[in-house]
């Protein structure tokens, strides 16, 4: 399936990025009948993709744009997984438990559950002994939780590369991984001319910027500015637990209910919160760190002590288990936190869908139905505004006003 | 009485020194893990704590390598591996107080390299800690039981050097055994399971282990590297077998032979894929190696002399059996390394001892940060300069992590390190400049040597041809080669890293230590190309040089 060379000189659209994102956006765009290349710098899954823990979230969110896309976003992930074997990318409808341990947090739960209720989210709310209902092995002394049975769970690298492969075996498209942009040409008109690589030119009006916490650097090739910046995270991987068709130890996607003020915080020190769950190897992934400090790759051990103790807080036979690797990513993140999705206005043909921070597994599809849309002149499935690319152009030129 | 330790509820008599896997083999025990997906059985198989196949929970704690713990009287040894509920946190590391001292060079690894630089290190006047993850000194290639009786040592090669770097040793350098680095940060703070050393410089003298291609039924139990069936017999005093078969690649099949033999084994041949006659028959790779040349020719006699046949352009291609290995194929290789077509013979035997030469321990070096590049033998190799300078400032490499050459170059390279750092540390300079000189030129010499040699011992062209299908390449996560095949042809992977993402090889207890040479070789042919430094570093890089309870991980050290 892989190709050096692009195949076709020319496409609809150049698709930059061979991550989930991109993966998605290319699946979407031939299927509507666009002839679409994904190009790479690297591998399939080689960035952010490859450093996550695959969650598809909605228990996470406060009501606001963000839901309004994980909505749409997980029911073509549902879609997606009958159309193209869930099986084969290990979606997993396994739901989510968010504990509280003190009160006032559990009070802070509650709300958000009533929030999310309001909006058609199933919410069970969860006393100090129900929990350990859904996982036996938390510790007791918990103030309470909360259900979220809609929360899913994916091998994202498999999700990646089946999207990848529906769109050049059915739907035509091409791939072309260690493909660097070096140039996006535009015309006299400013209007995407050419995506230039280090493996040859794809003439095309239209380009898709999917380079996840890359995409400011893809932006720039433009002439235009996209603040996507990193936050570095580590996960913890442990001993494989269990044995095939075994009941893992843990069961569902578990965290604390710290995590979804960490996921909004605009700190920019390191902040950490238990977040635990299984995989279907038998491994537990143990997260989740919070850091902006560039792209520094160095594991600090530091935080991998912390993620340890705050998952044995939690499941104290955990203390037990071996931890046999870690991983380390970089979420790309934007001031506001939500992603940036759609026609950039400053350069007709350039189109962003990168700023998804630690959401774009989730947000993957819905983001590509969002710019196959725009591509195809459709409507949107979803309001489209708050995702605008100018609006930190906006936000900055009004910055300088009142400054 | 004797001294018994108890599996699975069977008593099982232990001498006294022995490992656990080594009374458990004596006592006819081949197996004693079953694996999460096929339910296979599993028992030693690398023998030197790489492969995480010989797991057992020891005393209450799981995930145990019972080829490294050492057999205590009144042990409980248990098959089984419990995880929810197993034994409270903090049994398998001891950690002590954290050192004040800081040293001006630490020494990781007391093997050949390891000893020689700790020991040039402090003669020059340096404060060094040597550290190793073994109980005595000695590495690979010196390993000795625990209590080895009087001319016991008879058996090893170059013992007086050993002796003499010992004596150094014991004097002027803080030997901190039993303690495994598994965390190393820059500056240089080094986190062991005895507790935390920090220094000033670092020697990388972390060895190696052996390189295994995957072949049908490789995974049975009494299949075991030759390293296996080494450190069960230097270690352990137990032969790996009562009709044993070594086979592979390479100079260090013949001592293995050689040692099962005098140990009573009958070896019913030894199959080397290479064609030694090459390099032993070209006088230029041989000046200044005129011992190692002896010693090849000794351990041929010794064979001749106890009639083992040793067969060249041999190759063990697929091994048979239902509990173990009951036998083996054995084909001709072609000049190629292919299989010549009718030369299949069955041979029976109760245990095999492959092995295709060495990989490197990179954890450490790739942790600080090392550069590394392709060696001579095809593995990853730390990038040196002339002294043992690795690419980051204060790191040192010596011996098989600077490129697989054997213990007499370890040696000079050790020597060649410990005298760098020292000087680096602001120590006298312990070698003359004659002596360092001659140093240089022996490890040129010997150098050259090595890589005549590799070139003679290549794995053979043909091995991913022997795979079937259903046979597996990762062992630990049991990751069949048409996995490996459909990342690549099915789902697009065009690296090595995208195949263990998509397929999982590597992904599991000895994160790629074993099957990460293979997968990568056999991405880079799936892909219709030459194998890259990149496939290799993808399966060699690791974040924790060894499996950590995440109770001991949460404890600062």
């Amino acid at each position: 399936m892989a190709m050096s060379q692009p195949r076709s000189a020319t496409a609809d659209v150049v698709v930059v990025g061979a991550g989930v994102v991109g993966a998605a956006c290319a699946y979407y765009a031939a299927r509507a009948g666009l002839r679409v290349a994904v190009v790479d710098r690297g591998p399939m899954a080689g960035g952010t993709t490859g450093a996550g823990e695959g969650n598809l979230l909605v228990s996470d969110k406060s009501p606001g744009p963000e839901l309004d896309l994980t909505l749409h976003s997980l029911a073509l992930w549902e879609e997606l997984g009958s159309s193209l074997d869930a099986d084969a990318f290990e979606l997993e409808r396994k739901g989510g438990l968010v504990v509280a341990a003190t009160a006032s947090a559990l009070e802070t739960l509650r709300t958000l559950g009533t929030e999310h209720r309001a909006l058609g989210i199933t919410v069970l709310e969860l006393g100090p002994d129900d929990v350990h209902t859904y996982e036996p092995h938390l510790r007791h002394g918990l103030a309470g939780g909360a259900s979220y049975p809609q929360d899913m769970q994916l091998q994202p690298m498999l999700a990646t590369a089946h999207l990848l492969k529906a769109a050049v075996r059915d739907h035509g498209a091409s791939f072309h991984p260690g493909a660097t942009v070096t140039a996006i040409e535009l015309d006299h008109g400013g209007r995407v001319a050419a995506v230039r690589t280090s493996s040859g030119s794809i003439a095309t009006p239209a380009v898709v910027n999917a380079a996840g916490t890359w995409a400011g650097d893809v932006a720039r090739l433009a002439g235009v500015d996209v603040p996507i910046m990193p936050r570095r995270g580590f996960i913890l991987v442990t001993e494989p637990l269990t044995s095939a068709g075994e009941a893992p130890p843990i069961r569902h996607k578990v965290y604390a209910a710290e995590y979804v003020a960490n996921v909004a915080s605009e700190a920019s020190d390191l902040q950490t919160s238990a977040v635990v769950e299984g995989t279907r190897a038998g491994t537990v992934l143990i997260g989740a760190s919070r850091e902006r400090v560039g792209f520094d790759r160095t594991f600090a051990l530091p935080v991998l002590r912390r993620l340890a103790a705050q998952a044995i807080d939690l499941f104290p036979f955990l203390a037990g288990v071996h931890v046999i690797r870690a991983y380390v990513g970089f979420r790309p993140y934007s001031p506001d936190h939500l992603p940036v999705i759609g026609p950039d206005p400053r350069v007709p043909g350039l189109l962003h869908a990168c700023g998804h921070e630690g959401a774009g597994i989730g947000l993957a599809p819905a983001t590509a139905d969002l710019i196959t849309s725009a591509l195809v002149g459709a409507a949107p499935a979803v309001d489209p505004v708050p995702f605008t690319p100018e609006r930190f152009a906006v936000a900055s030129i009004a910055g300088e006003a009142n400054g | 009485m004797a001294d018994e330790i108890v599996f699975d509820g069977r008593t099982v008599p232990v001498l006294p020194g022995q490992t656990v896997a080594g009374a458990l083999w004596e006592a006819g025990i081949r197996s004693w893990r079953t694996t999460p997906v096929a339910r296979a059985q599993r028992g030693l198989f690398c023998g030197i704590g790489a492969c995480f196949d010989c797991l057992a929970t020891i005393d209450g704690v799981p995930g145990q390598r019972a080829c490294l713990a050492i057999a205590r009287p009144g042990m409980v040894v248990s098959s089984r591996h419990d995880l929810v509920g197993a034994a409270s946190p903090g049994t398998s590391a001891t950690p002590g107080p954290p050192s004040a001292a800081r040293y001006d060079v630490a020494v990781v690894g007391a093997g050949p390299a390891g000893l020689a630089a700790a020991a040039t290190a402090a003669l020059g006047g340096s404060r060094v800690a040597l550290i190793d993850g073994a109980g005595q000194p000695g590495g690979q290639f010196w390993r000795q039981r625990e209590s080895m009786g009087e001319g016991e040592e008879r058996g090893y090669r170059d013992w007086p050097v050993f002796a003499g770097l010992r004596s150094i040793v014991e004097e002027r350098v803080d030997h901190i055994p039993n303690a495994t680095v598994w965390f190393a940060e820059p500056g240089f703070v080094l986190h062991t399971t005895a507790g935390r050393v920090e220094a000033g410089r670092v020697v990388l003298a972390t060895g190696a282990y052996d390189r295994v291609l995957p072949f049908p039924g490789w995974d049975l139990p009494g299949v075991v590297t030759p390293g296996a069936a080494q450190a069960l017999l230097k270690g352990s005093g137990v032969a790996v077998g009562r009709d044993v078969v070594v086979a592979g690649a390479g100079p260090f099949l013949l001592p293995v032979a050689v040692g099962q033999a005098a140990a009573g084994v009958r070896v019913i041949g030894v199959y080397e894929a290479g064609d030694p006659r090459g390099y032993l028959g070209r006088p230029g790779s041989i000046v200044g190696v005129a011992g190692k040349v002896r010693e090849a020719m000794a351990y041929a006699a010794a064979l001749a002399r106890r009639r083992v046949p040793y067969r060249v352009r041999h190759a063990v291609i697929a091994a048979y059996g239902e509990a173990g290995v009951s036998g083996v194929d054995v084909a001709r290789l072609d000049n190629a390394g292919q299989v010549v077509a009718g030369s299949v013979k069955r041979v029976t035997c109760d245990a095999v001892a492959i092995g295709y030469g060495f990989t490197a321990n990179l954890d450490l070096a790739l942790m600080l940060g090392c550069a590394t590049r392709v060696s001579a033998d095809g593995g990853l190799a730390v990038m040196v300069g002339g002294e043992g300078q690795t690419s980051v400032p204060g790191v040192y490499a010596a011996g098989e992590i600077t490129g697989v050459g054997g213990a007499t170059l370890s040696v000079v390279e050790g020597e060649l390190a410990g005298s760098a750092a020292a000087q680096a540390a602001g120590s006298s300079d312990p070698l003359s400049g004659r002596e360092l000189a001659s140093l240089r030129r022996r490890r040129r010499r010997l150098r050259a040597f090595a890589d005549a040699m590799h070139a003679a011992h290549a794995p053979p062209a043909g091995w991913p041809v022997w795979l079937e299908d259903q046979t597996l390449v990762c062992r630990c996560e049991e990751v069949p080669y048409a996995s490996i095949a459909a990342a690549v042809t099915d789902l697009g992977a065009s690296d090595a890293r995208t195949v263990k993402l998509l397929a999982r090889p590597g992904m599991g207890w000895c994160q790629g230590r074993v099957c990460g040479y293979a997968t990568a070789e056999l991405t880079a042919r799936l892909c219709d190309r030459d194998v890259r430094r990149d496939d290799l570093a993808t399966y060699a890089h690791r974040p924790f040089a060894a499996p950590m309870l995440l109770g001991d991980l949460s404890r600062p050290t």
